[in-house]
């Protein structure tokens, strides 16, 4: 079987010198949901950023067999739906309709399809009956979900989420996490939440300083950080 | 945010809303020719150009006092102007310098608040306007929203630990600083955003979602449109004879 993503050697410096990739290596197979944790600052969104061409570091990074560089972005933006952290930065158009049909546009579809495609993204998401809103009237929640809509009106083989429940209510949190769970994509979830990647991840990877130190069962490595609830001061960061 | 009048407006639904923007650009730079180019405007010249203007107004379901007062925002730089030629002994024409510039903005302001931006600025495009220019009117639209949004969260949070009696020189160096803070937060916001569009395929041109066609309803309001303006420009010279 032929992983998805496949990331091999991957470093990325940031101009002013930070490191903040140090030699990635991560596979992403069919089906899977792999929650990336690790404290502020370790590389994780740096790393989901290189898997959408947002970023280009020294190192190998393929999509679906496509080589991340130059040639291939729109294809493999069309593949990869990112979900940023904050929905405000995703959600720039009039309104709701027009940006889920954003992504579609720029693929290429005509204006009907794109427009096809945002509704349908719009349903599957429940924010149809926002289709003609401002984005910047909806709650967080809401808005999280029309960002979601956007990545899925471009009919993407994998999903990556960014912070995927910052700002979210606990009703709000749930609703998106019976979501997401429907969503039939590979998913990778960049999160500091134990409760989302217990849910909704089969695999874990913890991220420390720009490397990947652990890979492996998400209860197993919650609780070997600490990030298990129930683990406490007998963790390996609580020592 | 609440400073979003123009563009809610914009998005109301009349029969001038329903025409296509490149008819209505072309109509208003008919207007703004007839109305530069008439060489005296007289008092019920100028009623007469104002009327066409609150016309399109009242088709277009706008709140009249709202796009008249909205309008005014033109006159402190016209009367500056017009006080200096009012100064040179000019008074007649520092005048019709106010009167022109309050009746094109009022004209200009019919079209943006009937016409979506990104609806306009493509129409824009289609009329020969440069890309760059319609990208960057783009941009500008976008990110006027953000650093709004930016201002007013700022603005909240300073005053939720500031009070009246604070001094004038420690709330003016707050200020200060709060425009240093909002540039940095509005870049990073801008780069935040820019990141978005490119991650869902942005390649430099943000396509309609519905594009425009013209229709021969659109083709009608373009001809009435010019000859009404035209009309105002021969109207001097009918009565003249």
């Amino acid at each position: 079987m032929t992983p998805l993503v496949e990331v091999r050697g991957l470093r990325y410096r940031y101009d002013d010198g930070t490191l903040a990739l140090d030699g990635v290596d991560f596979q992403l197979w069919p089906g899977e949901t792999v929650a990336l944790l690790g404290p502020n600052g370790s590389g994780k969104t740096t790393f989901v950023h290189h898997l959408n061409g947002l970023l280009r570091g020294p190192g190998f990074v393929s999509v679906c067999g496509l080589e991340v560089n130059g040639r291939n972005l729109a294809q493999i933006r069309r593949r990869v739906g990112l979900v940023f952290q904050d929905s405000d930065e995703q959600l720039f158009m009039p309104t709701v309709l027009e940006d889920v049909a954003f992504g579609p546009l720029n693929l290429g579809r005509a204006s009907a399809a794109a427009l096809a495609a945002a509704t349908a993204a719009l349903a599957q998401v429940g924010m149809a009956h926002a289709a003609g809103k401002a984005p910047y009237h909806l709650s967080a929640g809401e808005k999280k979900r029309v960002a979601l809509a956007g990545v899925l009106a471009m009919d993407p083989e994998i999903l990556v989420l960014d912070e995927p429940t910052t700002f979210l209510d606990p009703p709000a949190r749930r609703h998106l996490l019976d979501l997401l769970g429907r969503l039939p994509q590979a998913k990778i979830l960049v999160t500091h939440e134990p409760h989302l990647a217990r849910a909704l991840a089969s695999r874990a990877l913890f991220f420390t300083a720009g490397r990947i130190v652990a890979d492996g069962p998400v209860a197993a490595i919650l609780t070997r950080f600490g990030w298990d609830p129930a683990a406490g001061e007998t963790a390996e960061l609580g020592r | 945010m609440h400073h979003a009048v123009i563009d809610r407006w914009s998005r109301q639904e009349s029969v001038l809303h329903a025409r296509d923007a490149r008819a209505k650009v072309v109509v208003l730079l008919a207007f703004l020719v007839a109305l530069g180019t008439t060489p005296r405007l007289t008092a019920p010249l100028a009623a007469a150009y104002l009327g066409l203007v609150i016309a399109a107004v009242a088709a277009a379901r706008l709140p009249a006092p709202g796009v008249l007062l909205r309008a005014s925002v033109v006159l402190p730089f016209a009367a500056a102007v017009g006080l200096a030629s009012a100064l040179a002994g000019h008074a007649a024409r520092s005048a019709d310098l106010v009167a022109r510039s309050y009746i094109s903005a009022a004209a200009a302001l019919v079209l943006i608040s009937t016409t979506p931006l990104p609806k306009l600025l493509d129409g824009l495009e289609s009329l020969g306007a440069p890309r760059f220019l319609t990208l960057v009117g783009q941009f500008l639209y976008r990110y006027l929203f953000v650093v709004s949004e930016q201002a007013q969260h700022m603005r909240l949070a300073a005053l939720s630990r500031a009070s009246q009696s604070s001094p004038r020189r420690l709330r003016f160096r707050a200020a200060a600083g709060a425009l240093a803070t909002l540039f940095a937060r509005s870049h990073a916001r801008a780069e935040g955003i820019h990141q978005a569009m490119l991650a869902r395929g942005f390649s430099g041109r943000i396509a309609p979602a519905a594009p425009s066609r013209l229709r021969p309803a659109d083709v009608l309001f373009l001809a009435a449109g010019v000859l009404a303006a035209a009309a105002l420009r021969l109207l001097p010279l009918a009565v003249a004879r």
